[in-house]
């Protein structure tokens, strides 16, 4: 620790040299934001109907499923006291923000996701359970939850719910990143985070990543399976990925121009910051080659004509960029927002251990592990309609 | 009316668990009730700080016996209370140039001379106190509270050390104690001042430069301090209702 008294830049309070909130805190928004991402794609085909992007629906929902079970790792990893942290929903204080965050999370976990996966795989799973034995028939026996009732009339009923929770799924997984976002933005100690934008660019952060991703893994999980890979659904996806971008991007250059036009107290200490020890994760991996690279790329698909192959290729480094882009995105708010002093006068390091409870190593695991939840999911719940068992086995 | 074994010791193992949670929850009531104290009413007292920046001579004694009295760890990053010096080359408000080495535990060496045109002095600091914390707002168990008699005080048994309440504090006033993983802050003193006794940085400032006060008390000294002199809080546009209270406090101050 004291070698970071030595690299403290200017004055700061002494309480402030070192930093409270670790990488592992930048993955909490970065997975939550792949989450309501993944899922903000999954509903466009069902509440709004875009038939090409079906393939990746239920991809996309077990993506979200993968991610989100792994989201409060890094926040119960950072906590001082993780046995303590279930007083969150025992105690919690109505007027913190944070004290919310169990709510939230359970509620979408529960009440919006697992229960719409469950409703859209429940006749796969009925069937699933009638066609094997032993284990195999138990295990999917109790997925069922106990149902049997295969019959047109409630598959439909299934389908109208799924629907329904789709539709109150939205806003919820708006709630859950915005929220997110909430979080840091009403820190008014903090001109980094303080801004009432700050939600609602964590939102379009998050369907930008979200959609990167789903996309990503679409195209990875064809290529293992050999199978060919549906042009349409992927230049939709492409398409909806620059939308969500061009919005995200203005709304950040709007908090970026609004910054420099007011210049507040704040502005010269963080100006300063974003060109020195910013710069790097800021200007160059965020800006740059996280956003402007890949908006150029997809714009790019979008006004000339090229081959099957090159859009392919094109996607997949869009995709790429745009997943670093967004995770530098989460990096510079967490991390930048304590780099600077209160006092406006100084400026301190971050400095990421390796194998620690809080450094690179768990951040990485943390990272790959919704992977291989995704993985066992897929195993569990193929969601390729190709695989499914003919229809015609179901009889009331 | 008989009883068998297994009756027995089914309903004593329950009334064994019903009892631990029933005091568990009871000792929960109590920890946030100072009342508690002999002879001391909370809702009689709203405690304050008056510090007057002409007094202080930057010894750092406040610090080092705030270390002492309260166990606050050695290392140079945690602190409940600290000093600042301030030197404000040709009354250049905007850039001040301050340091605090070691917080001020170990007073300040000298550094700048006489008459070189600048504005030098010291600015103790401590938690605000405030009113309207946004510390206390964050918590997400309430772990932090405001008491009756105006202390922000924390349950250090209760704290889920997520540091927001760090974060919050836009005066840099609380740490997380690397011992016991839960956050740590200026408590006034509070196991002092409900005795009647005034804090272990007032007591020993040789200047008077740091006196506590009682807001409610009509003839503490507070009363006149606050009267007499041009007084102003830290960062007044956080709005936070910051009971320290600063006489003759430079803009250039942050």
């Amino acid at each position: 620790m004291d070698t970071l008294l030595a690299m403290v830049e200017g004055f700061m309070y002494p309480n402030e040299v070192e930093l409270q909130w670790s990488v592992l805190i930048v993955l909490y928004p970065y997975i939550t934001g792949l989450v309501a991402g993944a899922f903000i794609l999954a509903s466009l085909e069902r509440v709004f109907n875009v038939e090409a992007v079906k393939p990746t629906y239920r991809l996309a929902l077990l993506t979200a499923l993968a991610f989100l079970v792994v989201a409060p790792l890094p926040l119960q990893l950072h906590l001082g006291h993780p046995e303590r942290s279930f007083q969150m929903y025992l105690t919690p204080k109505t007027d913190s923000a944070m004290a919310m965050f169990g709510f939230v999370y359970l509620w979408y976990l529960m009440a919006v996701l697992v229960l719409e996966i469950w409703l859209d795989y429940r006749r796969d799973i009925v069937l699933k359970a009638r066609s094997s034995t032993g284990f195999v028939r138990g295990f999917y026996q109790v997925l069922a939850l106990g149902s049997d009732n295969i019959s047109p009339r409630s598959l439909e009923i299934d389908e109208r719910l799924g629907r329904f929770i789709t539709i109150v799924g939205i806003p919820s997984a708006f709630l859950l990143h915005g929220y997110v976002g909430f979080l840091f933005g009403s820190v008014k100690a903090n001109p980094w985070w303080s801004t009432p934008l700050m939600p609602v660019v964590f939102l379009f952060s998050a369907i930008v990543s979200g959609i990167a991703l789903v996309m990503l893994v679409y195209m990875v999980v064809s290529r293992l399976r050999g199978k060919p890979i549906d042009m349409r659904c992927l230049d939709t996806i492409a398409r909806y990925l620059l939308y969500a971008f061009i919005i995200d991007f203005s709304l950040e250059m709007l908090d970026l121009i609004h910054r420099m036009y007011e210049a507040d107290e704040s502005f010269k200490s963080l100006d300063f910051m974003v060109k020195s020890r910013l710069f790097v994760s800021q200007i160059l991996i965020q800006i740059i080659f996280g956003t402007l690279l890949p908006l150029g790329l997809l714009a790019l698909t979008q006004v000339v004509r090229l081959t099957e192959m090159a859009r392919k290729n094109i996607y997949a480094i869009a995709g790429v960029l745009t997943l670093i882009g967004i995770f530098a995105m989460r990096w510079n708010v967490v991390i930048g927002g304590q780099l600077f002093s209160k006092s406006f006068l100084g400026y301190t390091v971050y400095k990421m251990d390796f194998a620690t409870r809080e450094g690179m190593l768990p951040a990485i695991i943390l990272m790959v592990a919704p992977f291989f939840i995704l993985w066992g999911l897929i195993r569990i719940l193929p969601p390729w309609g190709d695989d499914a068992p003919p229809s015609t086995v179901d009889t009331e | 009316m008989t009883v068998n074994r297994r009756q027995f010791v089914l309903a004593s193992g329950k009334y064994l668990v019903m009892s631990a949670a029933a005091s568990r929850a009871v000792g929960y009531v109590l920890a946030g009730s100072p009342e508690r104290a002999p002879g001391y009413s909370a809702h009689d007292h709203w405690w304050a700080m008056a510090i007057d920046i002409d007094l202080c001579i930057g010894c750092g004694g406040c610090v080092r016996a705030c270390k002492e009295e309260n166990d606050v760890p050695l290392e140079p990053f945690f602190f409940r209370t600290w000093v600042e010096r301030y030197h404000v080359p040709e009354g250049d408000i905007e850039h001040p140039m301050v340091d605090s080495p070691n917080g001020g535990y170990d007073g300040f060496p000298e550094r700048y001379r006489e008459g070189d045109g600048s504005k030098n002095f010291f600015v103790p600091k401590l938690c605000n106190h405030c009113a309207h914390s946004p510390c206390v707002q964050v918590c997400p168990v309430g772990a932090t509270f405001e008491s009756p008699d105006g202390v922000v005080l924390v349950d250090k048994d209760y704290c889920l050390g997520c540091r927001y309440c760090v974060q919050a504090c836009p005066y840099g006033c609380r740490f997380i104690d690397p011992r016991t993983h839960s956050v740590d802050k200026c408590s006034l003193c509070y196991h002092r001042i409900t005795k009647g006794l005034t804090t272990a940085c007032c007591e020993v400032c040789p200047t008077g430069a740091r006196t506590l006060g009682d807001l409610k008390d009509p003839s503490d000294p507070i009363h006149e301090f606050l009267r007499t002199n041009m007084v102003q809080v830290l960062k007044p546009q956080m709005a936070t209702g910051a009971k320290v209270y600063y006489a003759d406090l430079d803009g250039s101050v942050r």
